[in-house]
């Protein structure tokens, strides 16, 4: 009896779902453009952006220098917080140059606030790409797509000049101390692998947590790419001063954009770099925004 | 005679109903569950969050590192509760103080009480992990994970505090009365009649808040220590992947549910006591 029950049960849900998963399947191919073969994908009428005509770009806030320089604004309030509507910054100036190069005026431009959580998550995003000094790794490529990179990026060592640590020269002599960093960056790999600390490194929600334990002297050094080292050394952190900056890891690290896996927007973007990389306009804006990588030492 | 016959009347005719209402509760749970699943299953995301959440290559890589990093929660939920149990059991025992001559540490548990249940548990531990150290005492510890545990064991003692104060509040006065009529000092009264009672009886809200506990000691996190969902957030962010923080959670459940069991069964060994061998 209850078994019979059972069974006529899970045959009308199978009916009712096969019912309701065909129906859905058939939704997301339909609405491919109607361009001709001829025409250019990545031109900005055939471009598939969130909002036709717009194109949203993700960052995350706070959004900190020197990548995003421009002040408080808009949703991006409080110190050291940096609206990207200014244009100014680093990745803000890349994020512009890109847009026009895909065809977008600076009006056309629109920002959306993405935790870096977030930035990677299934389903539908609320940017057409997003840039908050995301490195390329190939693990991370099986989640989301990566634009190509716009900036080969260093590791550095940050800590208080009061600290025997500001001293070190060498990796071997930094196992000692205790290391803190903001989570989910490459940084953190760093710690324990290259440096293979003696003691548990910290991981920390934000840059600001990571400052104030700094302080705190619940850690001894931040390890951080080298432009916000620079950055946080000269302006967020009084007596503290940039270690060193670690060797080029092989094959190199970089900041690519993400974008969702799979974007039509992607090889577009790619196309927009390439330009800019061609035309010197990457490198100038390198230049222009970033501190200049020789000078700090590097530890070996 | 007659009692037994009651009983005996009364356990058949549940029996009879609980044979029909196994069968049915079965095919409901399994008629309510089948359909969420095949709704899950069917949905056009299914697929990205299956290897999104649900990644099997995830589950192995990062089950270790996870459990290595939830023996730091274990811990500091145990040194905690311990902790807890005593202060709080105090703040309740000071609360209940009768008098006029007692208001003040009254009042005292009373603020106490208030304060620490209305912040905000994470503000809390951000207050203490990082205000403290700032403050650049000497003798005190900067240690992170210190200053978490005591942020932490000063919200759940005015949560457990509560606790236990309903439970000795729940002890009739008559319990009381009769003890002081026996001769017994006030002292005397609360340490061997009424909190032994109140205790055995907040034992299942008890265990509520110190899951609630466990469950907060993910909140460590916040200051940088690699605790097991910040050992998940560390995988998650390297991985584009969030199957790390599922095998945390699978981590928090597996700690929760003996420790359920075992509250069900101290309170059916309590009641078996009390009931003293007779039939319900």
């Amino acid at each position: 009896m209850t078994r019979k029950l059972l069974i006529i049960a899970f045959a009308a849900l199978a009916l009712a779902a096969s019912g309701c998963g065909s129906s859905s399947s058939s939704s997301g191919s339909s609405s491919s453009p109607s361009g001709g073969t001829t025409a250019d994908p990545c031109a900005v009428g055939s471009l598939q952006t969130l909002t036709s005509g717009t194109l949203t770009i993700g960052t995350d806030n706070p959004a900190y220098s020197p990548y995003f320089t421009g002040g408080p604004g808009h949703e991006w309030k409080g110190q050291y917080n940096n609206d990207p509507y200014t244009g100014k910054g680093f990745e803000d100036a890349v994020a512009y140059a890109v847009a026009e190069k895909m065809g977008f005026t600076q009006q056309q431009v629109k920002w959306a606030v993405t935790h870096f959580n977030q930035s990677y998550q299934p389903g539908p995003k609320n940017f057409d790409f997003y840039l908050a000094q995301v490195s390329y790794s190939a693990h991370r490529a099986t989640a989301a797509d990566f634009s190509d990179s716009y900036y080969e990026v260093n590791q550095s060592v940050v800590a208080l000049k009061s600290n025997p640590i500001a001293k070190a020269t060498t990796l071997a002599d930094l196992k000692q101390y205790r290391f803190g960093t903001q989570i989910g960056t490459t940084s953190y790999d760093y710690i324990t692998q290259t440096i293979q600390p003696s003691q548990q490194p910290q991981a920390y929600n934000s840059l600001n947590d990571a400052i104030h334990a700094l302080q705190a002297k619940q850690i001894d050094a931040i390890v951080i790419d080298l432009p916000t080292a620079f950055y946080m050394t000269a302006v967020q952190i009084p007596g503290s001063t940039v270690v060193g900056q670690f060797p080029a890891v092989a094959g190199g690290e970089h900041y690519g954009m993400v974008l969702d896996k799979g974007s039509s927007l992607t090889p577009c973007v790619n196309k927009a770099l390439a330009a800019l990389t061609a035309d010197g306009t990457l490198a100038q804006l390198t230049k222009t925004w970033l501190s200049d990588k020789v000078s700090a030492p590097i530890l070996q | 005679m007659d009692e037994d016959d009651k009983g005996a009347g009364r356990g058949s005719l549940i029996l009879g109903g609980a044979a029909r209402n196994v069968s049915v509760a079965m095919v409901s749970t399994i008629v309510v569950f089948s359909t969420l699943a095949l709704v899950v299953v069917n949905s056009a995301g299914w697929a990205k969050v299956k290897t999104t959440f649900f990644n099997p290559h995830q589950f192995h890589t990062y089950a270790w590192p996870v459990a290595h990093a939830f023996v730091l929660n274990i811990k500091i939920a145990v040194v905690a509760e311990l902790v807890i149990l005593v202060l709080a059991l105090a703040l309740a025992v000071l609360r209940s103080l009768p008098g006029p001559v007692f208001f003040p540490i009254r009042a005292m548990a009373i603020v106490y009480t208030d304060l620490f249940r209305g912040v905000p548990t994470i503000l809390l531990v951000y207050l203490f992990g990082f205000g403290v150290p700032a403050l650049a005492l000497s003798h005190v510890p900067n240690s992170p994970t210190y200053l978490a545990t005591v942020a932490l064991i000063m919200v759940y003692t005015a949560y457990v505090s509560e606790v236990y104060r309903s439970g000795i509040e729940s002890v009739h006065p008559s319990q009381d009365a009769a003890a002081r009529s026996l001769g017994l000092s006030r002292w005397q009264a609360m340490k061997t009649v009424i909190l032994p009672q109140a205790v055995r009886r907040v034992i299942p809200p008890l265990l509520n808040d110190f899951i609630g506990l466990q469950k907060d000691t993910a909140l460590i996190s916040v200051l940088g220590v690699v605790e097991a969902l910040q050992q998940a957030n560390l995988a998650s962010e390297a991985e584009f992947n969030y199957t790390p923080y599922v095998i945390a959670g699978l981590f928090f459940v597996a700690i929760t549910i003996p420790q359920a069991r075992l509250t069900d069964w101290l309170i059916n060994r309590d009641r078996g006591r009390q009931m003293a061998g007779g039939r319900m």
